[in-house]
């Protein structure tokens, strides 16, 4: 076991927004969950006002900005006050107090420690608000920005309760039967078929489609839609439960599942997800790491490179958003998981110059160690992997018979032995990759000497590194992820040594696009 | 993976839970179908990836349905799906506490000898655990069809007894597989410098580089889509 504490009752949760000091159950004694402050009366009715003039603009300030910036001053270690308290400036708009909710539950998990009551009254808002978007009797346009916290807070809770509730140890007689009695809350069918409904209902897969042939747009439009009476809520929330889908598997440990949810989004391009930088993140994070277990090295350097280089660009217009943290925190995950990745297939030539000189700062001595393949080298795998890895969930329903267990770790504990079982197969080729970088041809005989092996052990590890790096591709097709690769004439082995790929095509298209993007903003100008 | 000829039935069978799967794939309802597939699947040497992925998510929503003996056999197809790393998919699903029985131990330790290619090691220890992969109709084939594989990333010409390792056959009926291969699928025999026979492998562009599509040469068409716009 790494010595990275990845148990997460103290440091809480998978995001640092989520890392606050528990206080007991956000009980403060001051609290009055019936008091408004002349602000949040200002706040709700604004924002009411807002969403139902549909204006996108106004209602993403006050989302992202007003709510911060109250719950930092009002509510820094108390709840919001409660929605039956505010729901009277409002009309009573039922799924207006639903948002609020919402909103006034994500703002307890952030800052206070939740009561299992509370995380049951949460799934029951989700519930009753899921159900109303999904019978499309909304006509708002809300923020993607919102519509992607709602997924990603949705998922994250989920994730949250599971951890609860796999701590058996110590919990009460009470919350056992609560536990008993609300066995169908964060109920992990329950999660996922919402997502799945949501993907189904906004019939998103065939618009990303239509889309491609020119007959739709979703993209261009960042997915509002302004014709008519009609409302983004249910096509984005159908755009982003695919990565939330994607994300639930990975957290149950089924990459392949997971990868295949996300499908119908093109990640090598722009789109709706990449509106978002939580979104964009949470994406290209979890698709990297299913890569990566899938072994498929490559796929993974690649999109990690990307975002990491984005990041790295970018970061600084997001110093005042409440996500910042968050970025910083998954920035750091990503490095690890890139280093992991780097060691086990060593195409540095993937990397950017920027990315890499980031990468040897942070993890450059860790790297030659990791080479090493001894015991220390597993200990820092270990601890990368712990460090970086999601924070994976056993779905299934706690056994209430005595004595009661804690198995909170059980699924963290499996993934990580199943992925250093990974490494150890590997463990010999980097010294193959050793020597065939210093021949253009050696002897199977020669290189058993310098290897300290017997020719028919050397046979079996050079399959070995063939099969390696040699991944099967989503469609089956054979992918090459070796930078030094090989044949064998009878005993004769012959190096090749892969060639630095430039991507002019590609590049040339990238600024085709964007001098055209320029162009036309330029026509947009009009001067006097 | 599938063979030519099907019965109808099975057609049906395996259409019908291609079509539960698109529909609904987290019903705790479609769970016995299911593990009829993977039976199916056994029977009429078919293989589906996601149906059995499908089927081990839902034991591990509700572990008390769990059958370890459907869960051997979707490992047993996993293997020989090979170099997939369906294996290695199944297991992640899989808690630990099951992977400790004996069967699953074994078949472990087989997919690791095949990981590394230790064939000389992998049929000793299949030789002694007949009863699992003896189960599974094709399961030899489907072995030997991975270690043609890697054998052919690997080599331009083989020598006939690092072949016959490999694919744990020997003397006539090694020389019967040859011809086979010469026939089919282009192999060449030759007669090695004094210690027997060598065989070459088709080229492909992993045991011939050259042959190897240069990338920078070519755009993908989707790509060039991108700029169709501004081009018209």
């Amino acid at each position: 076991m790494a010595s990275y504490d990845y148990d997460d009752s103290r440091a809480n949760y998978d995001d640092p927004r989520h890392a606050a000091v528990p206080s007991p159950a956000g009980q403060d004694i001051g609290y009055d969950p019936n008091f408004v402050p002349d602000s949040v009366k200002s706040f709700v009715v604004h924002l009411y006002r807002h969403i139902r003039e549909k204006n996108v603009y106004e209602t993403h300030q006050m989302y992202e900005t007003s709510f911060q910036s109250l719950s930092d001053r009002l509510f820094k270690d108390t709840p919001w006050p409660s929605v039956d308290a505010v729901a009277h400036f409002v009309d009573n708009d039922h799924v207006f107090c639903l948002l609020y909710r919402e909103m006034w539950f994500r703002h307890l998990y952030a800052r206070l420690s939740p009561t299992l009551k509370q995380r049951i009254d949460s799934w029951d808002n989700y519930c009753s608000l899921f159900q109303v978007v999904l019978h499309g009797v909304v006509n708002m346009q809300l923020p993607n920005q919102w519509l992607w916290d709602m997924v990603d807070e949705f998922v994250y809770q989920f994730q949250s309760f599971c951890q609860y509730r796999a701590k058996m140890k110590n919990k009460t007689e009470q919350e056992i039967s609560l536990l008993r009695q609300f066995d169908q809350a964060w109920n992990v069918y329950g999660v996922l078929n919402y997502l799945q409904a949501f993907v189904e209902k906004s019939s998103i897969i065939h618009i990303l489609e239509e889309e491609k042939e020119g007959l739709e747009q979703f993209t261009a439009t960042d997915g509002y839609d302004y014709s008519g009476g009609s409302s983004n809520v249910l096509k984005v929330l159908g755009y982003f439960s695919m990565v939330g889908l994607l994300r639930v598997h990975c957290l149950l440990g089924d990459y392949h599942t997971g990868l295949k949810c996300l499908l119908p989004i093109d990640i090598s391009q722009q789109g709706v997800f990449t509106s978002v930088i939580g979104s964009h993140i949470t994406t290209i994070y979890h698709y990297g790491f299913a890569n990566l277990m899938l072994r498929r090295y490559v796929d993974a350097i690649h999109e990690f490179n990307r975002i990491l280089l984005y990041i790295y660009k970018t970061k600084q217009y997001h110093q005042k958003s409440p996500q910042y943290e968050h970025i910083l925190k998954k920035n750091e995950q990503m490095y690890a998981l890139l280093a992991i990745c780097v060691s086990l297939c060593p195409q540095v030539k993937l990397v950017d110059e920027t990315v890499n000189s980031q990468l040897r700062e942070k993890y450059g001595e860790k790297m030659i160690r990791m080479q090493r393949y001894d015991e220390e080298a597993f200990a820092i795998y270990d601890e990368l992997f712990s460090y970086a890895c999601p924070k994976f969930i056993t779905p299934s329903a706690p056994s209430f018979e005595e004595p009661l267990v804690n198995y909170n770790q059980d699924a963290y504990r499996l993934q990580l032995k199943l992925f250093l079982y990974e490494v150890k197969q590997q463990q010999l080729l980097s010294g193959v990759r050793t020597f065939l970088k210093v021949y253009s041809t050696i002897s199977l005989g020669q290189l058993a000497i310098y290897m300290e092996v017997d020719e028919s052990t050397l046979r079996t590890i050079l399959l070995t590194y063939k099969h390696k790096t040699h991944a099967v591709d989503s469609v089956g097709k054979i992918m090459s992820n070796a930078d030094v690769d090989f044949y064998i004439d009878d005993d004769i082995i012959h190096v090749v040594e892969s060639k630095p790929v430039n991507r002019y095509g590609d590049f040339f298209l990238r600024q085709i696009v964007k001098l055209e993007g320029l162009i036309n903003d330029l026509d947009r100008v009009k001067l006097d | 993976m599938g063979r030519e000829l099907q019965k109808q039935p099975q057609q049906e069978m395996a259409s019908a839970v291609e079509q539960l799967l698109a529909v609904n794939p987290y019903n705790p309802d479609i769970l016995p179908d299911l593990e009829n597939y993977v039976n199916e699947q056994v029977s009429s040497e078919t293989y589906s990836l996601d149906a059995n992925l499908c089927l081990l998510r839902l034991y591990q929503f509700e572990p008390e349905r769990m059958s370890t003996q459907i869960v051997a056999r979707i490992l047993v197809k996993a293997l020989m799906a090979m170099p997939a790393p369906d294996f290695s998919l199944c297991l992640f699903l899989i808690p630990e506490r099951v992977q400790m029985e004996d069967q699953f131990k074994t078949l472990i330790i087989l997919s690791h000898y095949l990981e590394t290619g230790k064939f000389r090691q992998f049929w000793d220890e299949a030789a002694k655990n007949r009863h699992i992969v003896e189960a599974v109709p094709g399961f030899e084939q489907a072995i030997q069809a991975y270690a043609v594989h890697v054998l052919s990333l690997t080599y331009q010409k083989v020598p006939r007894s690092v072949l016959a390792e490999a694919i744990n056959i020997e003397g006539l009926s090694l020389d019967k597989f040859l011809e086979h291969q010469v026939a089919n699928s282009g192999w060449i025999l030759e007669k090695g410098h004094g210690k027997g026979q060598l065989i070459v492998i088709p080229p492909n562009e992993f045991n011939h580089p050259e042959l190897k599509k240069k990338s920078s040469d070519s755009i993908p068409l989707d790509h060039i889509t991108r700029i169709f716009p501004i081009l018209g």
